[in-house]
């Protein structure tokens, strides 16, 4: 086995036992991104220097005995979360050239935590897109076969951890940016309850949707992460000022007295025969360990959502986005005569189409006359959405669905039609407007592409979603497959 | 065409944003669909359902009205695309 593919686990234990340096450590992951991200193309930024030098202040920490679970642990940190004195561009031609003047709220605690970052993950401009081919920069290719997408909006993310161009990575999910990409790569991706994490740093796409989260190798990467980026942060008023529960707790390998719910509407039309067989699959392992399974679970709404999701989170965007005007920050375009002239070019020529077809949307949804049978509209059923989870976590502790209806597509199969990749994201968006935390998690190979299993719970409830997914991952070996590279 | 072409280009000034002749009309036929696609939420009974607008049981967040330490000037003007004197600088607003 090469050092590039440790779990973090596996990595700190051998840092803990001086059995291997961070430096040797950091030095192999970034041996790996020189052989492979030529094909990959992973990150927009790499960071050799600063992961170097991070990995020389953790060697020693760690020989004064002041190493945390994290502690020089190589990551990848998504490119829409701030990291000060380093380039953070959304993936966008807008912010190209933005050094945040301040850390994010999660970059700051992983500092904290013995962080060594080795680059900027590549993405969908402004988080919007399920391909990373929206990338103002270059597309990302997934590492399993790279004439397919990785997924996205975090599909950076997610390609270098399996491509293991990082033991772990940082990613933002707000209809499925994390959970998607996950699946499609066959790692393991974290969306928690919104608020459960600060947003502070992280640049806005929808405010009341987005969160951050972790893509790692294991289930327990995933738990050791948590445990250090959730919480409280008072620049952050959304955040929960709650308790946060060490979620290494949860690791318990069976699943005794778990009721599990089957949402009868997530196998969707259109849904590949053999991510269902490989879903349905992965429930009756779970029944196996012990859990109760409910498999007619009814949540009406499921479709309908759909389009809930495409007038709020445009509308957000929208109002999030006026921010870019060419004066304060990022592009401008000064070819025009006045102030207004300018702000309209730079937003004409800074901002890529899937970015301009949303402010649009969001523009069209919010505009005098359509308010009310758009937006308000959304929001009604946004409620509606939230009482049919509500009613079904009365009787299920988890509910169980796809991630994705298909394997990874082919890149450029969606590009000219918006629609369709909209609706790649069906089964993961409502978790975002309920404000639900979901998990996606290694279950299977169809025609060699990875499946991922969504493991949904109530809000705050992640300790339930970790348990039930490490026991499933415990009782398989999904997660140890690697792409050929 | 849920949406035509006029509608397109003023919506796009709603926001201050301008679009080429090709942009227009590529997104009223896309706009549109995605529009038309909209209409599924109109067959959903939401009488007598209060909007969501975020999904906390919070309500309005408030602290205490003290001053605390900013980020300086110059690391905030750094990224400016122009700036002077401690200001960023736009071309004239008024004619």
């Amino acid at each position: 086995m090469e050092l590039y593919d440790l779990t973090i686990h596996e990595a700190a234990a051998l840092l803990a036992r001086r059995e291997l340096s961070s430096h040797e450590l950091t030095q192999a992951v970034l041996d790996r991104i020189h052989q492979v991200e030529e094909r990959v193309e992973a990150y927009v930024t790499i960071t050799e220097e600063l992961a170097l030098k991070q990995a020389d202040e953790a060697d020693r920490r760690i020989a004064a005995g002041n190493a945390a679970p994290l502690t020089g642990i190589p990551a990848a940190i998504k490119d829409v979360i701030c990291t000060k004195g380093v380039p953070t561009t959304c993936g966008s031609r807008m912010l190209a050239n933005f050094l945040p003047p301040y850390h994010a709220h999660v970059t700051e605690r992983l500092i904290d935590a013995g962080l060594v970052m080795v680059g900027k993950a590549n993405m969908d401009e402004f988080a919007m897109g399920s391909s990373t081919e929206n990338s103002a920069f270059h597309p990302t290719h997934n590492p399993w076969d790279l004439e397919r997408v990785p997924g996205g909006s975090s599909g950076g993310s997610a390609a270098a951890v399996a491509a293991s161009e990082c033991i772990y990575a940082l990613g933002s999910d707000t209809g499925g940016s994390i959970r998607q990409p996950a699946a499609l790569c066959g790692v393991v991706g974290f969306k928690p309850t919104y608020g459960r994490i600060s947003r502070f740093g992280l640049v806005a796409f929808a405010s009341s949707l987005d969160q951050i989260g972790p893509l790692t190798k294991d289930v327990t990467d995933c738990a050791l992460v948590m445990n250090v980026i959730a919480g409280h942060d008072r620049r952050d008023s959304t955040s929960a000022p709650l308790d946060v529960p060490d979620y290494t707790q949860s690791l318990i390998p069976d699943l005794k007295g778990i009721r599990i719910g089957v949402p009868q509407e997530y196998f969707v039309e259109g849904m590949d025969s053999q991510v269902r067989t490989s879903i349905e699959a992965a429930v009756n392992k779970m029944a196996e360990l012990g859990a109760e399974v409910d498999w007619q679970v009814s949540l009406p709404s499921t479709g309908p959502a759909l389009a809930c999701y495409y007038i709020i989170a445009p509308s957000e965007a929208m109002a999030n986005l006026a921010r870019y005007d060419g004066v304060k920050y990022g592009y401008s375009d000064r070819r025009g005569d006045s102030m207004w002239q300018n702000m309209e070019l730079t937003r004409q020529h800074g901002f890529g189409d899937e970015v301009k077809r949303r402010i649009m949307l969001g523009t069209y949804a919010l505009s005098a006359g359509y308010y009310d049978a758009y937006y308000l509209k959304a929001q009604k059923v946004r409620t509606l959405i939230r009482r049919e989870f509500d009613a079904a976590f009365q009787r299920c502790d988890v509910l169980v669905t796809a991630v994705s209806p298909t394997p990874a597509f082919k890149l450029g199969e969606k590009v000219a039609d918006p629609l369709q990749m909209y609706l790649s994201d069906v089964c993961t968006i409502p978790m975002n407007i309920a404000g639900l935390p979901a998990i996606s998690v290694p279950c299977g190979l169809t025609d060699g592409l990875p499946v991922g299993v969504q493991i949904v719970a109530k809000p705050f409830d992640e300790t339930t979603i970790l348990r039930v997914a490490y026991a499933y991952e415990q009782a398989t070996d999904w997660h140890k497959a690697r792409p050929s590279l | 065409m849920a949406i035509t072409r006029e509608e397109v280009r003023h919506v796009a000034m709603l926001f201050r944003m301008s679009l080429s002749e090709e942009e227009i009309a590529r997104l009223q036929q896309q706009l549109s669909q995605i529009i038309d696609y909209f209409q599924v939420l109109q067959q959903v009974d939401t009488e007598g359902v209060p909007p969501t607008s975020h999904t906390l049981a919070l309500e309005n967040v408030m602290r205490d009205d003290e001053p605390r330490p900013s980020y300086p000037t110059e690391d905030i003007l750094a990224n400016a695309p122009l700036s002077e004197g401690g200001f960023f600088r736009v071309r004239a607003v008024l004619e």
